[in-house]
Formats: structure tokens, C-alpha cells, sequence
């Protein structure tokens, strides 16, 4: 089956995720899209897979122009897609996640299924059992389960979006012969990735996405630094920190491992000094925000020691990391730092250190005037803080932070912002710095990243890849290890 | 078109308190429209004269001085339970458990009063009854609230469950140790002397102690929650816990402290209870009132100053609607399917207006 995007346009208000994108997919090749955090792949497979609606463009399918609008009628079609985390029932057994969607009448066609089941599985070489509990697969079996699935109802073109993320490398092979298998039966096979490696190994065709648009595209064999330098683009020359000398050390891992995320966080060694602006580098959900939560005393550490200003912390112990001055903003302000239904003066009133049993309203009220005044909030002391837009709330957040903080732990700071709030942001980050305050961020912008930081450390897979000075590296050394090569 | 949200974004400003109230207030008169159809239709479908069958009730809670007194005594203990379901409410517990811990207050309270039988002192029993109680009813809800931090039981099993307990174990103590001499009977324990009744007025048999306790209830509750960094915290981690971490607040602590608040409030309700009302232990002391509490505040939409008026007006309806056997031959649980559909009828009005304001908040890019 043929699939054609033709300039297909998602905006979202301002924000164009998608801005005219256009390629090709031909029946039996594997087709795979690349790019960094934000550059609008998962908006775009969102789009074919019918999962969202695209503001313009048309999807073309064998030469004809199809209009679905969700994930049944996209599989009606022969459209679906294997999500990075697979969507199936946990405690359901493997036969009957195998048979959702499909079984019809009253007739118990399970030995049917069951047939069908047995025939694909040895077509596959899988090792599924009918009979398991799909809560003990792991997720490359799920991966596989699902795959079954998506065939068993006809699919053609089949999309995958990060599908190495959390399996092993035996289940890679597996996953790599079995969508080489299924391309070679004339199906079409969509790899969504920011893995070079992954494409390089099994795509015939590669297309790369940056910023919402197509930079180019290639066909096998691969250059990785042209498919680098699409992914990322060429740097502009980054502006000189004035030598800035570090102090004491004020966090030290040794050895630390840590849960959450896709794949945790493990081996962890790392030393923090007063006066450091560390970035932290990599895609999304390589261990950067577990890291940031350990580092926070949110998280407790599964393994290894820490040592918070020369004093071992144990992890969970939230109280001590405050009093020592330790602060952690989320990148979800709103799930995890604002409290909706709160008015911004309520948040000023929560933060008081007073002790005293009575709120100082008056107080309160005040500071949040003054302080909406200062970082320039656009809202009332009254406005509650889920009508804050992005920006606004990451403002307010930063001006909820005290003057003598001595780590600042920011996960994605910038997310969201327009470029004018991103800049404050950073100017205000700055200063702590120069107040010998230390500030570890996260972020996907490898270029805000190299222009701000001076320390990058790289994430890769749940694990610190690079640990350099920004003097010491360039864009596509970074870009390497964020891509797992290194 | 392609459905998506059509962004109107502008900033909501929290209106003032007094806004909130009377606009949900006209939600209510509403709603109570909206449920006298409703029965009235029910009345007509059961063949009983629907205006008549409102007089009496109105008649019946609100006719004479004695009757009021009556409503009064169904008003307190009521009120008292809602005023302490306010701070759970408030953090985000569904404190079912409310029933059991009004009995632990009244089981506390007994235990107490049945010390100063024959004392020179009563007084000093019955004010330390008081405290029993507070006491008993803390407890209990205390054991629901480890239950739910310690054991990850959520507060509704564990509170249900402590409910069935405490029922149990007033039924052994009214059969058991405090049966009465010769007889165990339903009709509870051995009823208490005079003096160790709550002091009240004869005429209309109204309890003022018991009046009075009621509205410091209400003025310390709207007092706590509105000033107190107490107040402050518990409406945070209400909103949302996992941001707790920001203000370095411990959720559970507070938790904790919100079971006992409400706890406490219940237990003093058994206490009145025993006290002012049976003047002994009987098997249903609570009279449910834990349960219609929970109605009263989540029909007030959690308003301290509502939750004393909705309470005003069920323990009219319950009062008023004992005259319904007699008179019209309709059964007196008419009142419960009126307090039922209130609810369910606000419910449904609020939600209403809710979806045709339309508020949305700026949509933000993942």
C-alpha cells in the first residue's frame, strides 16, 4: 500500500508542529523518520494514524484521497500504529489481547483465534504464549504482541513510534528480522526514531524532520554526518562564558541508580560545584528528569550513596534537602508545581516561612504583587494559576524560589515559552549563578543547551554518556552521543 | 471540521467568596425546583395529596415551639458531623467513616457518663464526657487514616469497615457489659439520671449547651479554614498533592490531622447524642446522621456557611416528615427521597452551568 503526506500542516495556535510536510512511504520498504525532541515526528505518525486531526494537507492512500478521523477508521483502512508504550489490556491473557477489536457474533471463535494466533507467531519466530498474563510480558513481547494484533485486522502500513526504547537487544534482532519479513511481503513499515543506529541497520529510506519541517531525506546507504547535520543543523558560533570559578562541592553522586522514567537511571557519579550552569543533554526520558528528582531528594536512590554540601542524605528525606537550600521545578508546572484552583497570592501564602499559626494575608498579597510586578507575570494576585499561560506559570514559578537557594534543579525550564520569556528565563537563571548558586536544567534544544551551559553532561539509554565542559566538546560530538554513538 | 479545542483563553480571577456562594445558592433554589416536581409527581403516582403532604412537613418541623426544639436536636449533631467533614473534604478524603466515628464518640462518651452515676460532681462528668467523646471519635478516624497512609487502604473501605466495627461493638456493649439489669434490650442501656442529662430548657426541651456548641463549631471551622496556615495547607494538598513537594508540606501528616479534625467533630456529635438527645446508648445513636452529613456538605458544595442552612433544612424535612404516617397515611421516608434527589438534582444543575460557561484555559503545546 502506498501512502503519500501531502503538505500536511498541524498547527497548534501559533505553534506549528507540522508545516508542510511532504514523503512518500512505498509498499515494502521500511520507511524511517527522523529527528530530535520537537521536531514533530509523533505529531506527524499522530496524523496518519488518525490519532489527532491535521489543520490542512491531504493523506493519500494507493492514489486516493482518504479522510478518517480516528485510529478504527485509519485501521479500516490498513493504517496503524505500535505505540512506544503498547496499548493493551495488562490483565488480560495474551490470546485475548491478541483477539480485542476483532472477535464478532456469539459463535466462540477462540479456536479460530487461537489458530490464527499459533501460524503467526511461528511465522514470526516469536515466543509468545497464548496463554500468559500480558502483565508478565516484558514490553519487547508486548511490542511483539501487538504487532500481531495490528496484522491479524489487516494492516498494511505499519508505524512504529521509538519502538528500542526498554527492550532488549535479543528482542531488537527479533523486532528488526520480523518488520524485514513484513517488508518483504509487500507491507510498508514507518520507524519513527532519534536513534541513527536503528535506522541505519533496517530503513531503506530515511526522512529527517526538524522543526516542524522536512530537511532532507536519504536512501540507503547512510552518511551519518549528513543525517547528523539534517537532524540537528550546523551551530552558530556559541557566545563566551567569562571564566567562571567553581566553589565547594554542593552534591555528589557515587554509583547512584534510580526508578521512573522509561528507563530509570543507573551508574550514577557525578559531583556538582557551586557556580555551575550544567545542562543536561539527550532525548526525552533518558534518565535526565530521574536524575533531577534524586538530586532533589523527590526520589529515592535504589542503590548508591549522596552527599549533599559533605553530609550523607538518604534519599527520601525531602525536609533536609529544602532546609539545605535544594529546589526542584518540574518541567509539568501545573501536575507536578502549581496548585490549580489556587490564586497566586494563596501560593505566596503557601510559601511563608513563618512560623506562626495564622496566614498573613496582607503580607501575602503583597508579595505577590510585588513579585508579579517584578517578573513581569501576566496576572492579578487574585487570577488562579491555571489560567496562567505557560510562560506565565514558569515565571511564577521562578519567582516562588527564595534568593539563597543553593541548587536549582530545572527540568525543561524553556518548554513551551516564546522565545522572548525563554531569554528572561535564562537572564534570571544567570544571576543565581553569579550568586553562587549551582543550576542544573534539562532540555531537548541541544543548541539552548550549548549557548547557555557551561558543564553538559549526556544522557543516553538511563545512563551519564559524556560529562564535559562546553569548551571541551561541539554540537556534533553532543549530537553523536545524544544519538547513541559514541 | 476536525474537532479540537477552540482556545479562548483569558484569565479567570477567583471572584470573591460571597460571589461563589449566592451564585451556587441559585443553583440550589433551582435544584429544589427541580426535585419538588419530582415528588410531587411521586406523591400523586402513590395517590397522596402532594400540597398537604408539604404543609405537614412545614407543620411538622416548624409548627410549634416543641417541634423546633425537635429540629434543633436534629440540627446539631447534624451540623457538628458536617463542620468536620469540611477539613477532609477540604484535602481530598472521602471520610465515610464518618458514621462509626460518631458512634466511638458516643461509646467513649457512655463509658464516661456511666463513672459519674451517683457523683456529687456531674458536672464535671458530663464536661469530661464531652472531651471522651472528641476523643473516641479522633481515634477512630485516626485508625481509617493510618489505614489509608500506612496501609494504602483508601479512606472509603477503611471507614466503611470501621463503620461496621463500631456498630458491632455497641451492640456488645448494649447486650453485654452495659446491659441493663434484668432485661438486654434494643431500646439500649440503663437510661442515665437527670443530672447527667445536658441542662435544657423544659417547655420546648431545646438543649442551648447544645446550640451553642453547634454555632462555635461553625465559626472555628470558618475560622481554621480561612486563616490558619492549617486551612492554607489542606486546601493545597487537596488541589493538588503531587505539588506538595514546592512548599516541602508532608502530605500524610496533614492527612492525618484532617481525619482527627473531623473525627473529633463526630465524636461530639455522639456525644450531644447521648448526652442531650437519648440520654443513653442505643443501638442506632448515630441515626445516620454521619451519612446525611456527607449529603448536607456535598450538597452545599463544601461551603462552611451553606453546610449549617442545607443541615437547617434536611433536619426539617426529617422532623416534619414524621407527621406524614399519621396524617396521610404516606410513609415518613418521604424525607429521604427528597434529601436523595436534592442531592443528585444540585448535582446535575451544577454540572450543568459548569458546561455552559464554556471556561477554557490556554491550551499549551506538549
Amino acid at each position: 500500500m502506498r501512502i503519500e503526506l501531502r503538505d500536511i500542516h498541524k498547527h497548534y495556535g501559533a505553534v506549528k508542529a507540522n508545516n508542510g510536510i511532504t514523503l512518500v512511504v512505498e509498499p515494502g520498504t521500511i520507511h524511517g523518520i527522523l529527528g530530535e525532541n520537537g521536531a514533530g515526528k509523533s505529531t506527524l505518525m499522530k496524523v496518519l494514524s488518525g490519532y489527532i486531526g491535521k489543520t490542512s494537507g491531504a493523506i493519500v492512500v494507493n492514489d486516493t484521497v482518504e479522510d478518517y478521523r480516528t485510529p478504527a477508521e485509519a485501521s479500516r483502512l490498513g493504517v496503524g500504529m505500535l505505540y512506544q508504550e503498547p496499548l493493551d489490556f495488562p490483565p488480560l491473557s495474551v490470546l485475548d489481547n491478541f483477539v480485542v477489536g476483532q472477535a464478532a457474533g456469539i459463535k466462540n471463535k477462540q479456536a479460530v483465534f487461537r489458530e490464527k494466533f499459533d501460524t503467526l507467531v511461528r511465522h514470526f519466530n516469536f515466543s509468545l504464549k497464548p496463554d500468559d498474563v500480558t502483565r508478565r510480558l516484558t514490553v519487547g513481547e508486548r511490542q511483539q504482541l501487538e504487532i500481531l494484533r495490528l496484522l491479524s485486522l489487516g494492516i498494511e502500513v505499519l508505524i512504529l513510534d521509538e519502538p528500542t526504547t526498554g527492550i532488549t537487544a535479543e528482542q531488537k534482532e527479533s523486532l528488526f528480522r520480523a518488520l524485514k519479513q513484513l517488508a518483504a511481503e509487500g507491507k510498508s513499515v514507518i520507524l519513527v526514531s532519534h536513534k541513527l543506529q536503528d535506522a541505519e541497520a533496517l530503513c531503506d529510506t530515511v526522512t529527517v524532520l526538524r522543526g516542524g519541517e522536512v530537511t532532507g531525506s536519504m536512501k540507503a546507504p547512510y552518511d551519518a554526518n549528513v543525517l547528523l547535520e539534517m537532524m540537528f543543523g550546523t551551530p552558530p558560533a556559541s557566545p563566551s562564558r567569562s571564566a567562571v570559578e567553581y566553589g565547594t562541592t554542593v552534591l555528589s553522586m557515587h554509583n547512584v541508580a534510580g526508578p521512573g522514567g522509561r528507563t530509570g537511571l543507573s551508574n550514577c557519579t557525578v559531583t556538582l560545584r557551586r557556580g555551575e550552569m550544567v545542562g543536561l543533554a539527550g532525548l526525552e526520558g533518558s534518565g535526565q528528569g530521574v536524575f533531577l528528582r534524586l538530586a532533589g531528594g523527590i526520589t529515592k536512590p535504589t542503590a548508591g550513596t549522596m552527599e549533599l554540601s559533605g553530609r550523607q542524605v538518604q534519599g527520601n528525606d525531602l525536609h533536609s534537602f529544602k532546609k539545605a537550600g535544594v529546589v526542584f521545578l518540574p518541567t509539568s508546572r501545573l501536575e507536578e508545581g502549581l496548585m490549580p484552583g489556587m490564586t497566586i497570592t494563596e501560593h505566596f501564602a503557601l510559601r511563608d516561612n513563618d512560623t506562626g499559626f495564622l496566614v498573613r494575608w496582607q503580607e501575602a498579597e503583597e508579595t505577590a504583587q510585588t513579585k508579579i510586578r517584578k517578573f513581569r507575570v501576566m496576572g492579578t494576585p487574585i487570577s488562579w494559576v491555571e489560567s496562567l499561560s505557560g510562560g506565565n506559570q514558569q515565571r511564577l514559578l521562578l519567582s516562588l524560589l527564595s534568593k539563597e537557594s543553593m541548587l536549582l534543579l530545572l527540568e525543561q525550564p524553556t518548554r513551551g515559552l516564546d522565545v522572548e520569556s525563554a531569554n528572561w528565563v535564562w537572564w534570571h537563571l544567570n544571576k543565581y549563578c553569579l550568586r553562587r548558586t549551582t543550576v542544573v536544567f534539562s532540555s531537548s534544544d541541544l543548541e539552548e543547551i550549548t549557548t547557555v551551559a557551561d558543564r553538559i553532561l549526556v544522557f543516553f539509554e538511563g545512563r551519564i554518556v559524556m560529562d564535559v565542559k562546553k569548551e571541551e566538546t561541539n554540537v556534533n560530538e553532543l549530537s553523536r552521543a545524544i544519538a547513541g554513538k559514541f | 471540521m476536525p474537532a479540537e479545542m477552540r482556545k479562548r483563553s483569558f484569565v479567570i480571577t477567583a471572584q470573591s467568596r460571597v460571589d461563589i456562594v449566592l451564585k451556587y445558592s441559585r443553583d440550589l433554589v433551582v435544584a429544589l425546583c427541580v426535585v419538588m416536581v419530582f415528588t410531587t409527581v411521586i406523591l400523586l403516582l402513590a395517590g397522596a395529596p402532594p400540597l398537604a403532604a408539604y404543609y405537614h412537613i412545614l407543620k411538622g418541623s416548624l409548627g410549634s415551639w416543641m417541634r423546633f426544639g425537635h429540629v434543633i436536636k436534629t440540627w446539631v449533631p447534624l451540623t457538628l458531623c458536617s463542620c468536620g467533614l469540611l477539613y477532609t473534604f477540604r484535602i481530598g478524603l472521602w471520610n465515610i467513616g464518618v458514621e462509626g466515628q460518631v458512634m466511638m464518640g458516643a461509646i467513649f462518651t457512655t463509658f464516661v457518663l456511666r463513672l459519674g452515676i451517683g457523683s456529687q460532681m456531674p458536672m464535671i462528668y458530663l464536661m469530661g464526657s464531652f472531651c471522651a467523646g472528641i476523643a473516641g471519635g479522633a481515634v477512630w478516624a485516626l485508625l481509617a487514616g493510618y489505614l489509608k497512609t500506612r496501609g494504602g487502604i483508601h479512606e472509603i473501605f477503611g471507614g466503611l469497615g470501621l463503620n461496621f466495627v463500631a456498630q458491632a461493638v455497641i451492640l456488645w456493649l448494649i447486650f453485654g457489659p452495659w446491659k441493663r439489669v434484668g432485661i438486654a434490650s434494643m431500646s439500649g442501656t440503663e437510661l442515665f439520671p437527670r443530672e447527667l442529662w445536658l441542662p435544657y430548657i423544659f417547655h420546648i426541651r431545646l438543649s442551648v449547651a447544645a446550640l451553642v456548641l453547634a454555632i462555635i463549631a461553625i465559626i472555628v471551622t470558618a475560622l481554621m479554614l480561612r486563616y490558619t496556615k492549617i486551612g492554607l495547607y489542606l486546601k493545597a494538598l487537596g488541589s493538588n498533592v503531587n505539588a506538595a513537594h514546592m512548599f516541602d508540606l508532608n502530605p500524610h501528616g496533614y492527612m492525618l490531622l484532617a481525619m482527627i479534625f473531623a473525627g473529633g467533630f463526630a465524636g461530639l456529635a455522639g456525644s450531644v447524642q447521648v448526652s442531650g438527645v437519648y440520654h443513653r446508648l442505643i443501638p442506632s445513636i448515630s441515626s445516620n446522621y454521619g451519612y446525611l452529613a456527607l449529603l448536607v456538605v456535598m450538597l452545599a458544595n463544601y461551603s462552611v456557611w451553606l453546610s449549617p442552612a442545607v443541615a437547617f433544612f434536611f433536619a426539617c424535612l426529617n422532623v416534619g416528615s414524621i407527621q406524614l404516617p399519621m396524617v396521610l397515611q404516606v410513609d415518613s421516608s418521604l424525607s429521604g427521597v427528597i434529601q436523595g434527589a436534592l442531592v443528585l438534582a444540585a448535582l446535575a444543575v451544577h454540572g450543568w452551568r459548569l458546561r455552559t460557561q464554556r471556561v477554557e484555559v490556554e491550551w499549551t503545546h506538549e
